[in-house]
This record gives structure tokens, C-alpha cells and sequence, in this order.
């Protein structure tokens, strides 16, 4: 973990409410796709645990949605102006346990810690299937950015005003080694549901420190208790105990 | 050269700066960022005779200046603490630190402390009395002369090491609770533990945290645990521990001249991990600007 000053290189809404941001600072404590960073806003308390999109010396890019008053003045931020991080937080998804085939299925802002992710297995030469899900036409993004890395990507839509209608569930044919998943907590649980090997889960939860020193994010695991923000946020499918 | 050394309850520390209780964890979170031997002393993650889960999410609600917490006393229970968190602190921290003790009766009062008792490690026993998070817990100790009194007379009655009663806020009169602390024996107490609060989320009209209502700390209580050690330290003459919003060097100066001996910091180790390093590098220089020598010469000096 590292406190980084950050400069904003361009900040820009890619739907009505999802927006994308880019950083100038030190990333080098960002070592895996799928960890998150923790912003300080000005006037608020508390930090904004968001997830790593892409990192690449020294740029890195984030991906979020406007929520609440937080993010809604992260969204009002022009290129130049600095931003207090904390990088390198959560376990990140391990890339080992993929196979030649993995199947990477985002929702919503769920989407964006994939992307570096998926630019991780195809620079290791494998065959990567991408299922964006959203819940409708006007909400989808980053289909492109996918498809230029290479992936082979299906898009869902819960009404079918683009791609397969349904939910992401409806594009996981078989055929993958493995997978990796990020989403709204039903969405996940339909995966867990769905899927025919094992696979990553990276959660969501309200957070106090973000680095594992409040206790504010416990989950119970089989393997005992863990912190979403330093022992997660990503689980594998066999640890998993769904809450209520 | 700035004095920044005091005596707490009979042990000297480097300087009256100390990490509060489950803000901190058992330590070694922080160590990966700083040399957490620039520390007076930390005070860990509240700890039972029983491990504990704590309550459900969401645990966390931030609020003007401050947040909720209803962590609900999560710990490896203190057989652990003692087996596993204590020696892995070894490496990283050579001073004595303060165990936080919590229980819901008296017995486990008794029985934590006096495993605790047996350790080098620890210096003083910081007891809570006041934690408002664990339904029929805490709760009521703190909040009754007579109660807090038979918790610390069961816990002085099986340690030789100091003994510090953490109050809570959420009280009519905390003043005879402290001097009831006094009365029984206390070496020290420690104030205030977090306000009771409560945040709703508009879009479903629900409370924020899963347990309804949660401890509120931060910036936005520190005029109220000003005043309350304030009341304290005039009323008692065992050494009084401030905290509750302190984040900045001025604002430990300022507990100190209420009547604190030394000052905790909690919630501000949330947003900025290095608090508690940033304030004690800075208090040379705030002690210069108001022309003080030693922070001893303070303690209390708000006539």
C-alpha cells in the first residue's frame, strides 16, 4: 500500500452516470488486475474504495459510477487537478489458476476490473470470452475496448436493447477452463449458480480503512473470517458462504 | 528541544500520541507502512474471552466529519491475541502496548485480563466498558457507577498491571462514573468512547448499518470529548487518556491542556494511515509556536 498524489489526465462520462478517469502518479504498488485504489474527495470523511480498471507506468485508469455525493464530485474533476490515493489494496484475482481458455463475466461497474485483467491473459496468449452484462442499450461500455484487446465478447442486456437478452447467465455457454466474475451480488450468486468449473468472485462491501485495520468489511468464509478489503475483495468459488 | 515524553501510569512513553482501540488492529497492519516505534504506546483491537464475528453488514456509515461503526467487537478471542498477534508484533514494535479488554460479564473481564496479565508485552490494561455495539453488552457496565466499579475491582483484583477504565459518552453524568473508577481502584481512565448514532439511506429508508444504530467518531466529537475530559480531569486525580477526534497536533495539545495526560487518536487512522506519525512529527513544531517546553507542563493547564 502506498499514499500517491495523483494528477487527473482527462476525466470522461462514457453513459449518462459511468464515468472514466485517468491518473499520472506512482502505480507501483498496484501488482494485480482486480485490486482497488481508496480516494480522499474534499469535504468528505471517508475514502472511496474504487476498482483498478488498467494500469500501465504510472497511468492508471479507473471506472465508476456515480452513486452518491462522492462520486458525483469525482465526476465534476477536470484534467490537472490532483487526487490524494491510496494504491495497491486487495488481494487481486490470481491469474495462475486461469487455464487456456478463461471466462470473464462483468456487470455493471462490475466490468471495469476485468479489463486489466483480460489484457493479462492475452498478452499471455490465451483465448478470453468476455460477457458484459447491463440492463439496457444506453448503459453499455468499454464493448470496444474489449474487442481491441482481442477478446471475443458477448453483451447482455436484461431488455434486450442490445445483445443477448437476459441476464449474463444467458451467455455462459460451456467451454471455459475457468472463471472470473464482478457484480451486483445477485449477479454473482446466479454465476456461482450457473458456472460448470471454479472460479473468482471479488466483492463489494461498505468500507471503513480500506487496508485492513477497522474490521469494517468482515465476511465469513469456509475458511473463517475474512476481510473484504485485505483478504479479498476477490474470493474463490469454494470459499464462498452466501449471507442470508 | 521540544520535551515530548510523559508518564503514563507509572510507565514513561516517547510521546502522548496513542493509536485507539480498533483503529489499529494488533498492529502490524501499520508496521508494513511505518516504523510504528515512533509511538508512545498503541492501544489494539478490543479484545474478548471468546472469539467474536461481530455484527452483520454493512458495518460502516460516514456522516459529517465522521463516521459510524458497528464492527461489534470482531477478535480472535484472547487466547489468540496471546498465541498469534502478540508475538508476530514482535518484529515490529519493542515498547509495551495497551491491551483493550472488553467482556459481558464479570467474569470475562476477569478472565481476559488476568491471561493478559502474564504478558511482557502488555503495559496496561485498557478495559471498555462502554462499547455501545453488542446487544446486552458493554453497554451497561459504563453507564452505572456501581457496575463500573465491581468491573474494575474484579479486574484490579488479578493484574498487578496498571489499569485503565475506557469510558463511554452515552451517559447522564460521566463524572461520577469516573471518579466511581477512582473509588474502585483505577490507575487511569480513558475518554470517550464513541457517541451512539444513527444514519437512514433515503433511497430505501433503511438504516445504514445492518445494526440499526452504531458508535459515531471523528472529527465532528471533538468539542464534546474536549468537555468531557475537561469535567473528568477536574474531578478525578488518577491520569486521564483524551481522545475522540483528535487529528491534528493542535487538537492533542488542546486535550492535554482540558487535563489529558496522553491523547489517542481513532477514527483519523481510517482516512489517513499515517495520522498518528504526521501528528507527532508536527508537535515540535506546534509546541514552538505556542511557547511550549514540555508537554507536561500542560497537562490541565486550561484554567
Amino acid at each position: 500500500m502506498k499514499q500517491t498524489i495523483f494528477t487527473i489526465e482527462n476525466n470522461t462520462a462514457l453513459t449518462d452516470c459511468v464515468y472514466e478517469m485517468k491518473l499520472v502518479g506512482d502505480t507501483s504498488e498496484i501488482t494485480a488486475a482486480g485490486q482497488f485504489v481508496n480516494i480522499a474527495i474534499d469535504g468528505l470523511f471517508l475514502r472511496r474504495p474504487i476498482s483498478v480498471c488498467d494500469v500501465e507506468d504510472g497511468l492508471l485508469t479507473i471506472v465508476y459510477k456515480v452513486v452518491g455525493k462522492g462520486t458525483e464530485q469525482m465526476s465534476a474533476m477536470h484534467a490537472g487537478q490532483t487526487l490524494d490515493i491510496l494504491t495497491g489494496l486487495g488481494n487481486g484475482y490470481d491469474i495462475t489458476l486461469s487455464g487456456d481458455c478463461p471466462l470473464l463475466i462483468g456487470g455493471g461497474v462490475g466490468v471495469p476490473p476485468l479489463y486489466n485483467l483480460a489484457k493479462r491473459f492475452i498478452a499471455q496468449g490465451k483465448r478470453v470470452r468476455v460477457i458484459l452484462g447491463f440492463n439496457t442499450a444506453d448503459e453499455v461500455f468499454y464493448e470496444d475496448e474489449f474487442k481491441a484487446l482481442g477478446c471475443d465478447v458477448a453483451v447482455t442486456t436484461v431488455d434486450g436493447t442490445r445483445g443477448i437478452k437476459g441476464f449474463v447467465t444467458a451467455a455462459m455457454h460451456e467451454g471455459y477452463s475457468y472463471f472470473y466474475t464482478c457484480g451486483p451480488e445477485p449477479m454473482l450468486k446466479a454465476v456461482y449458480t450457473e458456472s460448470v468449473t471454479d472460479g473468482q468472485f471479488s466483492f463489494e462491501e461498505r468500507m471503513g480503512c480500506g487496508f485492513g485495520a477497522c474490521m469494517g468489511c468482515s465476511c465469513k468464509t469456509v475458511t473463517g473470517y475474512k476481510r473484504i478489503c485485505k483478504d479479498g475483495p476477490v474470493l474463490c468459488k469454494e470459499e464462498i458462504l452466501w449471507q442470508k | 528541544m521540544a520535551e515530548m515524553r510523559v508518564n503514563l501510569c507509572g510507565i514513561d512513553i516517547l510521546n502522548p500520541i496513542i493509536p485507539a482501540s480498533g483503529t489499529f488492529g494488533y498492529g502490524y497492519e501499520y508496521a508494513d507502512l511505518y516504523d510504528i516505534n515512533c509511538l508512545g504506546t498503541f492501544s489494539f483491537k478490543g479484545t474478548t474471552r471468546e472469539p467474536r464475528f461481530g455484527n452483520p453488514t454493512p458495518r460502516i456509515a460516514e456522516c459529517t466529519a465522521g463516521m459510524i461503526n458497528s464492527v461489534g467487537l470482531q477478535n480472535p478471542g484472547v487466547d489468540k491475541v496471546i498465541a498469534e498477534e502478540l508475538p508476530r508484533l514482535v518484529g515490529c514494535f519493542n515498547k509495551k502496548v495497551m491491551a483493550n479488554v472488553s467482556g459481558f460479564c464479570i467474569d470475562d473481564y476477569a478472565y481476559t485480563c488476568n491471561r493478559l496479565d502474564v504478558c511482557e508485552q502488555v503495559g496496561w490494561l485498557e478495559v471498555n466498558v462502554s462499547c455501545p455495539n453488542v446487544h446486552g453488552g458493554g453497554m451497561s457496565f459504563g453507564t452505572s457507577p456501581d457496575a463500573v466499579a465491581e468491573v474494575t475491582k474484579a479486574v484490579k483484583a488479578v493484574t498487578r498491571k496498571p489499569v485503565i477504565i475506557k469510558l463511554t459518552p452515552n451517559v447522564t453524568d460521566i463524572v461520577s462514573i469516573a471518579k466511581a473508577c477512582e473509588d474502585a481502584g483505577a490507575d487511569g481512565v480513558s475518554l470517550i468512547n464513541t457517541m451512539l448514532g444513527m444514519r437512514i439511506d433515503l433511497r430505501n429508508r433503511k438504516p445504514v448499518v445492518a445494526n440499526v444504530m452504531g458508535g459515531f467518531s471523528g472529527r465532528a466529537i471533538f468539542p464534546v470529548a474536549l468537555r468531557m475530559v475537561y469535567q473528568v480531569a477536574n474531578a478525578v486525580k488518577i491520569p486521564v487518556i483524551g481522545m475522540g477526534g483528535v487529528a491534528t497536533a493542535e487538537d492533542a495539545v488542546e486535550m492535554m491542556l482540558a487535563g489529558a495526560t496522553a491523547v489517542q487518536v481513532g477514527a483519523q487512522n481510517l482516512v489517513n494511515p499515517y495520522a498518528c506519525r504526521d501528528i507527532i512529527e508536527d508537535l515540535p513544531r506546534v509546541m514552538d509556536k505556542y511557547g511550549i517546553e514540555k508537554l507536561t507542563d500542560i497537562i490541565g493547564g486550561c484554567r
